[in-house]
């Protein structure tokens, strides 16, 4: 029976043949690409401005011994062993983190938020347990890697590497050490050579800034993360780009680095961004007085709210005080004829959605075990930035100022929700439903359109040549949760405008760091 | 026509994605129809749940609460000639949750199309029979309905290829079949820019693991009665388990055993009509060491049943022959 159903499944893949194929190998849009060519070297990057260290000096590195050493000439040694056995797999290893060391852990990172992307399971008594940091293993899991958590992640981890990546390139300009290719010249390269000094190694610089980051921000996928970062740096050694000096050197910076953004992510106020109790209904209790209808929980059991207190964290592009000044007035009153209206539009968009409608709410949705949104516009700029072939420390940067005008703008979003605590539409008329899962925090305004308005902003200043492609993105982003049944309009249009007046901050940043 | 409830159609809801493939019925049972028969109907099918697997965890989900499944599926059976019958079907399906605010979603599933043929049909002596059949089937969808909402999906939106081998023996009317099948499924694409199932991937091709099945079905088979009971058993080679507290997603391991029954009646005084009925359950079967050896996971347990009322028409060819195997003779 079993020779009979082999025939039947070639018979059957002939068939399918002519549908689509008969080989299951899945498209992934960055597995092959070529290696990282840049097309301005940004050699002067020494003298950029760092987002949080003082001077490109603060973390200091050692003077490198001579490629005359003998130590050197051992290390030239380790490559030309490597290089002289090892597997298909190590090879595809090289090809794969050539494609630039940024853009790999950017896509790392993304994976990780995805996989902690889950909301955690309610206890017995219908409380929900919350992820411990200390006890990162344990169910739940640490972290909850929702929007707001994510924001602030990839946030630290682009700024870190930026930071640690222009100390970097100053150290190549003063300590102007060649890379091993230009030392011996018979030494094989499997990536394409370039004239910048090799010490510290930038790749080293971009994963040791990731692990040390992502020690703190993802503690329970350490091993992952640093079998990552040991391939990283082994494909550095068999390619004959770096060796292993440039290596250690590199990792050392890019860790010393980190801990600076670590010390501060440790008092930024994220820890307590969960509030307790009294906090959750000092928030209905204050919407009451007001005599306004306080947002509830659609989840069952019924959740406490979603980082209620993330307002109140530490942003990179503003103060506290900035983070209220970007406050918006309040939204139409629910009892006011204009919330009845957009109530009507909510419900009419769901009660016959087209089927382009629902893809464009599916498209944007990036819920439970996805990325989020933030992840969704980095993979955005990752596809563009791929084609501009921009230098590693570009990279950095450019995903640096992108991160950080997101993860402001979750705090000005969540200051805004909690401070308005603004019913869903499904409350005001229960018989909306949606067509994607209702967040948990409340309406307005819209973590979407400000995330996406922010987002397209950066970019746009970034790469004026897609400006407008990133803004209809923005649009259609925003009205996706329109379309879906979960935000109001004037929540997604406010949304918009917000985030896209605090990606001003960004783009002055990125006028002011020496990087144009 | 001679229908029975088909196993993927029990799975209907059994699986939590609540869509199944439906097939057109005929190709999972040893009954066919004579040369120039022509047999069409609609097949009513109702599948709920208010507990499914979580991987091996089986859990309910208060923002869900019951989840319904809902069909109603037009097939039609062409006899081309006694041995060789050939099988069309295609359901319009609606899913509702019963608690939470996740709107339910409709529209026409797949097309399915089998052939069937009887290669061996060997009376062993007097009493008893064996025979044997080999089923091609082919499966796609009608329209572009959204597939990545589980478990309120309409279907899993792959094309597929199945390919079936049956045994059928039967003593005086007393039968039992056995068969098994393997379903290739093609990739999908979801509305989805990028996705994460056990690690990120950049695009939104998924790579759907193929399935087995297998089915036994034994009870009586008269000439105007048939009943029965079944047990199936749908296996997916590959995929992997939702994780703890994540939504289920179309490449999932689902796999899942049911017990079902069922009958066929054919009307003795208008033999050109006949009703039928079924029901399905979706269990977990332990065996002595406390493993799994009827494994069901990432699927609904659904309990399910179907109606349905079809009409045969008998040409002249075939009329012949009518007046004796206007029934459930194979």
């Amino acid at each position: 029976m079993k020779k009979i159903s082999k025939q039947h499944l070639i018979a059957a893949c002939l068939g399918a043949w002519l549908f689509s194929g008969c080989s299951k190998d899945i498209y992934d849009r960055t597995a092959s690409l070529p290696a990282l060519i840049p097309a301005v070297a940004d050699g002067n990057a020494g003298e950029w401005k760092p987002y949080l260290l003082a001077t490109n000096e603060d973390v200091a590195v050692a003077a490198p011994i001579a490629t005359n050493n003998p130590d050197y000439i051992a290390q030239i040694n380790e490559i030309k062993a490597a290089q002289a056995d090892y597997t298909p797999e190590e090879k595809s290893r090289v090809d794969y983190w050539s494609a630039g060391a940024v853009l790999r852990w950017n896509e790392i990172m993304r994976e990780l938020v995805a996989k902690r992307n889950l909301p955690p399971y309610q206890n017995d008594d219908g409380t929900y347990p919350l992820p411990n940091a200390n006890n990162p293993l344990a169910y739940p899991i640490f972290p909850f890697a929702n929007p707001p958590y994510a924001a602030r992640a990839y946030a630290y981890v682009a700024a870190a590497q930026y930071d640690a990546l222009v100390a970097a390139y100053h150290y190549k300009a003063v300590y102007n050490r060649k890379a091993p290719y230009a030392v011996d010249s018979t030494l094989r390269v499997m990536i394409p050579k370039n004239a910048l000094p090799s010490y510290p190694s930038e790749d080293a610089v971009v994963a040791g800034a990731a692990v040390e980051m992502l020690k703190l921000l993802f503690p329970a996928d350490q091993d992952y993360i640093n079998q990552r970062a040991q391939e990283h740096m082994q494909a550095r050694i068999l390619s004959g780009a770096n060796v292993r000096s440039d290596l250690e050197a590199g990792q050392a910076l890019g860790r010393a680095v980190a801990q600076k953004f670590a010390a501060r992510a440790r008092t930024d106020r994220a820890g307590a961004s969960a509030g307790n109790a009294a906090s959750w209904q000092a928030l209905v209790d204050v919407t009451l007085a007001r005599g306004e209808v306080p947002w509830y929980s659609f989840e069952l059991p019924v959740r406490p709210p979603m980082l209620p207190a993330f307002g109140k964290v530490k942003s990179f592009l503003i103060d506290s005080m900035g983070v209220i000044a970007l406050r918006p007035g309040p939204p139409p009153l629910v009892e006011s004829e204009k919330m009845k209206q957009e109530t009507m539009e909510v419900y009419d968009f769901v009660k016959n959605p087209t089927r382009e409608r629902i893809r464009i709410v599916h498209f944007w949705a990036d819920g439970v075990g996805t990325y989020t949104p933030p992840g969704h516009w980095n993979a955005i700029a990752a596809d563009d930035f791929i084609k501009q072939n921009i230098s590693e420390v570009r990279w950095a940067r450019n995903l640096a100022l992108l991160n950080m005008a997101m993860f402001d703008a979750a705090i000005v979003c969540w200051d805004t929700k909690f401070f308005y605590f603004n019913p869903r539409p499904t409350q005001l008329n229960p018989s909306i439903k949606t067509l994607t899962g209702i967040p948990n925090f409340p309406a307005y305004i819209s973590g979407h359109s400000t995330f996406s308005g922010a987002a397209a902003t950066i970019l746009g200043h970034l790469s004026p040549a897609n400006a407008q492609k990133y803004k209809d993105m923005a649009n259609e982003a925003s009205m996706s949760r329109v379309y879906g049944g979960i935000h109001y309009r004037s929540d997604c249009e406010v949304g918009l405008e917000t985030g896209i007046k605090l990606a001003a901050y960004a783009v002055n940043k990125a006028k002011t760091d020496g990087a144009e | 026509m001679l229908l029975k409830y088909s196993p993927t159609c029990l799975l209907v809801g059994a699986l939590l994605a609540s869509t199944c493939q439906l097939h057109a019925q005929t190709e999972t049972d040893a009954i066919m129809m004579n040369r120039t028969q022509f047999c069409a109907g609609f097949l009513y099918n109702h599948s709920s749940w208010n507990e499914y697997w979580e991987g091996t965890r089986k859990r309910n989900n208060l923002n869900l609460g019951t989840v319904t499944n809902q069909s109603v599926m037009f097939m039609a059976n062409y006899g081309i000639t006694d041995n060789l019958n050939v099988m069309v079907g295609a359901p319009y399906v609606w899913t509702n949750a019963s608690a939470g605010t996740l709107k339910g979603m409709k529209g026409v599933q797949d097309l399915s199309l089998n052939v069937k043929w009887r290669g061996l049909n060997y009376a062993i002596n007097k009493k008893s029979k064996l025979a044997l059949y080999a089923i091609g089937g082919f499966s796609t969808p009608l329209q572009n309905y959204v597939i990545d909402y589980l478990p309120l999906s309409v279907g899993l939106g792959s094309t597929n290829f199945t390919g079936r081998l049956m045994v059928d023996y039967k003593y005086n009317r007393w039968f039992a079949t056995l068969w098994g099948a393997y379903t290739y499924r093609n990739n999908i694409k979801l509305d989805r820019a990028d996705y994460y199932d056990t690690e990120g991937h950049n695009g939104n091709e998924v790579r759907m693991p193929d399935q087995s099945t297998f089915q036994l079905r034994a009870g009586y088979r008269g000439k105007y009665l048939i009943a029965e009971a079944t047990l199936t058993r749908l296996h997916t080679i590959g995929g992997f388990d939702i994780t703890r507290n994540n939504m289920p997603f179309p490449s999932n391991q689902m796999n899942s055993s049911v017990a079902g029954a069922g009958f066929k009646y054919t009307l003795k005084q208008h033999t050109n009509l006949s009703f039928l009925g079924s029901f399905g359950y979706t269990f977990r079967g332990l065996d002595v060491n406390g493993n799994y050896f009827l494994d069901s996971r990432n699927v609904g347990k659904s309990t399910s049943f179907s109606g349905g009322i079809f009409y045969a028409i008998y040409t002249k060819k075939s009329a012949r022959k009518t007046a004796n195997n206007n029934t459930n003779q194979p």
